[in-house]
């Protein structure tokens, strides 16, 4: 198994405010890591600093074998098209119809013709369970799941290494977060096979993960596989997982 | 709080001029962009066309007519002329079109861009592999570089129109006279120093306003903050920029004077 990501001792602060401590973990090619944590725990620093949105105070993140941390915006661009990053309230464009928000990456960074991006605009949009009816709508006019999965099919057209999900089934309803869940399991066998997910739904992870790490005060406080995990003696991870954290 | 203004001032100040930075390292567009620079030049330019016409027409009309009334008191009015086509060509057109046009054009890119921004547009656009610099900004600054110095033109224009159809019918001055001394006192350094100025304030409004909306913070309640700020500092940068340009200009080409 080759590494893809990792990270070691990433620290980042805001103000006065430590919000992590101290990360490190890897991630292998055809792995999912399932990262879990209360609100305001940092996931979502720990998954921009893992895209380079980000700079981290301290540490190391290396992505497909190259240290990330100090390289400039410019030089970060192509190992982020190497990525997918699903943003957890979609960032769709919004003053992009669905079509040109799914095909905006391959206009960005390919020479393909019109009528040769519409196509694998449209496989894309059926992968994630989406019909040729919504190309011309703006993110406007679509449910929150429709745009979670508009998003997502940007995020897999560039056809990147690694997924980066960012609280996929946040602001959905239990039917549409459960088909958000099959969808990310659905898009290992062929599309990408490597994600990492962060999330607070424990439903969620029992679908998706190999690996799950749970975040608390800034430091991975559990970080193995699920039934270990869930298993963990530690009183901080217990709480968090029975839903008693304060 | 003193010390808590000067570092906002400080960081706002050294913000823009990293941005500065950043568009000229990545002023080279790709050709795909070129379509980005022209729909600026029509939100920026066609779109303040009206703004920029009524204000310069009636500016060159009453100036010509506060002229008229108080020069009349010297036996000066043959002046008027000249008076108006220098105080339009040198100041009130470029400054005018940049304090209303640029006011309009850099608030709503504020609105834009920092709409964007909280609502991770930006961060999708950087995630994408997209150089958003590049893409948001470099467009808009370029598009500033054509539109003002031409919207400063048509001020001009209108300007001295308006002042000598004023002329004409307020107070019955002879055209042909009024052209000929117009004509005599006012030279092409003249409208090419306004012209001067006018690519400057472009450039810095359309920074403002991109600055401004990339570091918008705070959601919508933040949004209408930073779009108010920009209307205020971009009034009150091109004001003040306005001594240093027309010193500047002066003694480049006036040293003798």
């Amino acid at each position: 198994m080759s590494v893809l990501v990792e990270a070691v001792e990433l620290r980042k602060s805001f103000e006065t405010v430590d919000v992590l401590k101290g990360v490190s973990f890897s991630l292998d090619k055809g792995e999912t890591l399932v990262v879990m944590g209360g609100s305001g725990s940092g996931k979502t620093v720990l998954l921009r600093l893992i895209d380079g949105l980000s700079q981290p105070d301290a540490g190391v993140i290396r992505l497909f074998g190259q240290n990330i941390e100090h390289l400039s915006e410019e030089a970060l661009l192509p190992i982020r098209r190497r990525l997918g990053y699903v943003f957890q309230g979609a960032a769709l464009f919004d003053s992009l119809t669905v079509e040109e928000n799914v095909a905006f990456p391959l206009h960005e960074h390919t020479a393909l013709p019109d009528d040769g991006i519409h196509p694998r605009v449209v496989h894309f949009l059926s992968l994630v369970g989406l019909d040729e009816t919504v190309l011309p709508l703006l993110p406007s006019e679509l449910s929150g799941g429709m745009r979670k999965r508009v998003g997502i099919a940007r995020a897999l057209i560039g056809q990147p290494e690694v997924l980066l999900f960012d609280e996929p089934t946040a602001g959905l309803d239990p039917t549409n977060s459960k088909m958000v869940g099959e969808l990310i399991s659905a898009l290992r066998s062929g599309v990408c096979d490597t994600a990492i997910v962060v999330t607070h739904d424990l439903e969620l992870a029992k679908t998706v993960a190999d690996r799950v790490a749970v975040l608390i005060q800034g430091r991975f406080a559990a970080l193995g596989r699920l039934d270990d995990v869930l298993g963990s003696r530690d009183p901080a991870v217990q709480a968090f997982l029975t839903g008693e954290a304060r | 709080m003193e010390a808590a203004l000067l570092r906002r001032m400080a960081m706002w100040y050294g913000g823009l001029g990293l941005l500065a930075a950043q568009v000229a390292r990545s002023v080279a567009l790709p050709r795909k962009y070129f379509a980005l620079v022209i729909h600026e030049i029509d939100v920026m330019g066609v779109r303040s066309l009206g703004v920029a016409a009524t204000a310069a027409l009636f500016t060159g009309m009453v100036f010509a007519l506060q002229s008229a009334i108080n020069m009349a008191r010297f036996g000066a009015e043959n002046y008027v002329g000249p008076l108006v086509a220098l105080a339009i060509l040198r100041e009130l057109g470029p400054v005018l079109t940049a304090i209303l046009v640029g006011g309009k054009v850099a608030s709503g890119i504020t609105a834009e861009l920092g709409s964007m921004k909280v609502t991770e547009q930006i961060d999708a656009l950087r995630s994408l592999g997209v150089n958003h610099i590049k893409r948001l900004i470099v467009p808009r600054v370029l598009a500033s570089l054509i539109v003002f110095p031409l919207l400063t033109t048509l001020a001009d224009f209108l300007g001295v129109l308006g002042g000598m159809v004023t002329m004409g019918l307020e107070r019955g001055a002879d055209m042909y006279a009024y052209i000929n001394t117009t004509t005599y006192w006012v030279v092409p350094r003249d409208f090419l120093t306004g012209i001067g100025k006018s690519v400057f304030f472009g450039v810095i409004v359309t920074l403002i306003g991109c600055y401004n909306g990339l570091t918008t913070q705070g959601g919508t309640e933040g949004l209408g903050r930073a779009t108010t700020a920009t209307v205020v500092q971009v009034t009150m940068s091109v004001i003040i920029s306005d001594f240093f340009l027309t010193k500047l200009f002066l003694i480049l080409f006036w040293p003798a004077r």
